[in-house]
């Protein structure tokens, strides 16, 4: 859920049309690029989509931060591969987005001077080893929560990208786990990283899911076009029922009194996030926001010949292949 | 030297270049100048980690039963047998590229020999380790063309490059009593047989990128008989090395 707050757009197009597209949407029929849609459809996806693409690219920089210090080659190996995997995934959000009519370059300039956002998460730090598995744990395995429904969204081109990102996610949940397992069963220090880890990590995974939206119109709207499956609330509680029987499983403590099993409901009660301090993070005042902004306008500006070079190249190749037709 | 010492030099050797210089090239990871960069970047830098885990697991079979990680996470500077080419710093995205092409062109010649190494263990590494290289080559030489050709201020970076790393290249077909005892048994190349083919390689693609080579046939020694090192090497190991300082006898 690397998608927060996306609010929907309204739509001022022609009700005919509309109401033919939200059948389209009821009887299960995918969308695709050539096919008519309202504006606020597209807008709303670009948003979205880009917000999530945006994320695996941030996302790159706090697991980043750890690969020159793995403390084994394998640890190294599974770390490269997965944030090479996470790179990959923008790719393949980019260019679900490009669908919509919007260039990469674009989208990337909107993220760059502040307009666009990317998950919450990504502006807190990873200061022990054991934040890597907690990321891997609990932040891969809170976006697999919001990202396994979205396989089935109404617009084709997002939902095949899902489909495509939820297979290596899953196994990213999965090495994240055993590593922070490995340390909680480890050396006393060891436990100590994991617990903090734990400590730091999980109110920030929950406001991964946003506010409760039950309300919200801009949801509810999100909804019935199919872009957004099930409300925040459910998420959320959804994941906390997975995470902590697998906490207890580790033997990490989760920084919550209030935690405990409703047996009527059948689910577990839990503490709301500090929503104050999400909103902070939002508005740019988490812990690494100004850090994480600089460190990609930094790569895309230091990069700025390499790319005119390259394309410098490639026009002069197709110049010469064209004169030698 | 007995025959197995000098083995297990040469296995440090194969096994150093390619810890150090993926240790480099993941540096890179989401700094790159662009997104298939970043991929590619981690994707060089996860082969060369999976070559040193094969070469450091034979070079410490060979060396009384300790792992890969012993020798990667437990060694000091003076013992390590990287050439001081994949040591040096990142410098921008130009002299990283510009690096990785001089040391895949080699690279890839080398494995291309160990392919008939008369050690099965050598020639099966060389086997999965030679394709991954291939298309290293293949990508680093692409990109330096693709640079040295492109923009006044793009060639201009890569021709810095270049000047700046060539010195560096020497060292990679020196040839001491360790390779001469190697190349004896069959087990390797002598280094200093791969130099004509490197330079006809290494002149077709810097001619396509219109780069000069630098005249000068000066080298810097010393990395891979770890007699002295650069000073990047120390920097480099108090990074990769420090959770395994830290904590000794942790299980990770
Ligand atoms: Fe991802
Ligand atoms: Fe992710
Ligand atoms: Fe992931």
């Amino acid at each position: 859920m690397y998608a927060q707050m996306v609010e929907s757009e309204a739509s001022n197009d022609d009700p005919e049309k509309l109401a033919e597209f939200q059948a389209r949407i009821d009887a299960d029929i995918k969308i695709e690029p050539k096919d008519w849609m309202p504006q606020g459809y597209r807008k709303t996806l670009i948003r979205q989509i880009g917000q999530h693409a945006h994320s695996e690219i941030v996302g790159q920089l706090p697991e980043g931060n750890w690969i020159t210090r793995a403390p084994t080659l394998q640890r190294k190996a599974i770390l490269l591969a997965k944030v090479q995997d996470e790179a990959g995934h923008g790719l393949y959000l980019y260019c679900a987005a490009e669908t919509l009519g919007v260039s990469r370059d674009e989208i990337t300039e909107m993220l760059l001077d502040g307009r666009m956002k990317y998950s919450s998460i990504f502006n807190y730090p990873t200061l022990n080893w054991a934040d890597i598995g907690a990321v891997g744990w609990l932040v891969d395995g809170a976006a697999i929560m919001n990202q396994v429904p979205l396989q089935r969204t109404s617009y084709g081109p997002y939902s095949r990208a899902m489909i495509r990102i939820c297979k290596e996610e899953s196994f990213h949940q999965r090495q994240g786990y055993d590593a922070i397992r490995k340390m909680a069963e480890g050396t006393p220090e060891q436990r100590k990283m994991a617990q903090d880890a734990m400590n730091r990590f999980w109110y920030p995974s929950l406001m991964m899911f946003g506010p409760s939206d039950k309300d919200s119109v801009h949801s509810a709207q999100s909804m019935a076009w199919k872009i957004k499956i099930n409300t925040n609330d459910e998420l959320r509680q959804k994941f906390v029922d997975q995470t902590v029987p697998q906490a207890e499983y580790l033997g990490l403590t989760i920084p919550d009194p209030d935690l405990t099993w409703n047996e009527e409901r059948g689910h577990y009660d839990f503490s709301e996030p500090d929503w104050s301090e999400f909103f902070d993070v939002i508005k740019g005042n988490g812990p690494c926001n100004v850090d994480r902004l600089a460190a990609r306008n930094k790569a895309w500006d230091d990069g700025k010949w390499v790319r005119d070079g390259l394309l410098a190249h490639a026009r002069k190749k197709q110049a010469g292949n064209l004169a030698a037709e | 030297m007995t025959r197995d010492e000098a083995f297990q030099q040469f296995l440090l050797r194969m096994g150093d270049n390619t810890l150090i210089l993926g240790h480099r090239v993941s540096e890179w990871c989401g700094h790159a100048p662009v997104l298939e960069e970043d991929i590619a970047l981690a994707n060089t830098a996860l082969d060369l980690i999976g070559q040193t885990q094969m070469w450091l697991g034979l070079a410490g079979e060979m060396g009384g039963g300790k792992t890969a990680d012993d020798l990667a996470f437990l060694r000091d500077v003076w013992d390590f047998r990287n050439v001081l080419l994949v040591e040096v710093a990142n410098g921008d995205f130009g002299r990283t590229l510009m690096r990785q092409f001089l040391f895949d062109a080699w690279h890839s010649i080398m494995l291309g020999r160990l392919l008939t190494s008369s050690d099965d263990r050598v020639a099966a590494i060389a086997a999965k380790a030679s394709k991954e290289v291939a298309y290293h080559l293949e990508r680093s030489a692409e990109t330096v063309v693709g640079l040295g050709d492109g923009t006044e201020e793009s060639h201009t970076r890569m021709q810095a490059a270049l000047d700046y790393l060539w010195p560096y290249v020497g060292e990679m077909f020196v040839s001491d009593d360790i390779d001469a005892q190697i190349a004896a048994a069959g087990i390797a190349p002598n280094p200093a047989d791969l130099r004509d083919e490197y330079d006809a390689l290494v002149k077709r693609v810097l001619a396509k990128a219109t780069l000069t080579l630098p005249e000068s046939r000066f080298a810097h020694k010393g990395g891979r008989d770890g007699r002295m090192h650069t000073e990047h090497l120390g920097h480099l190991l108090s990074q990769m090395q420090w959770l395994q300082r830290a904590y000794p006898g942790a299980s990770w």
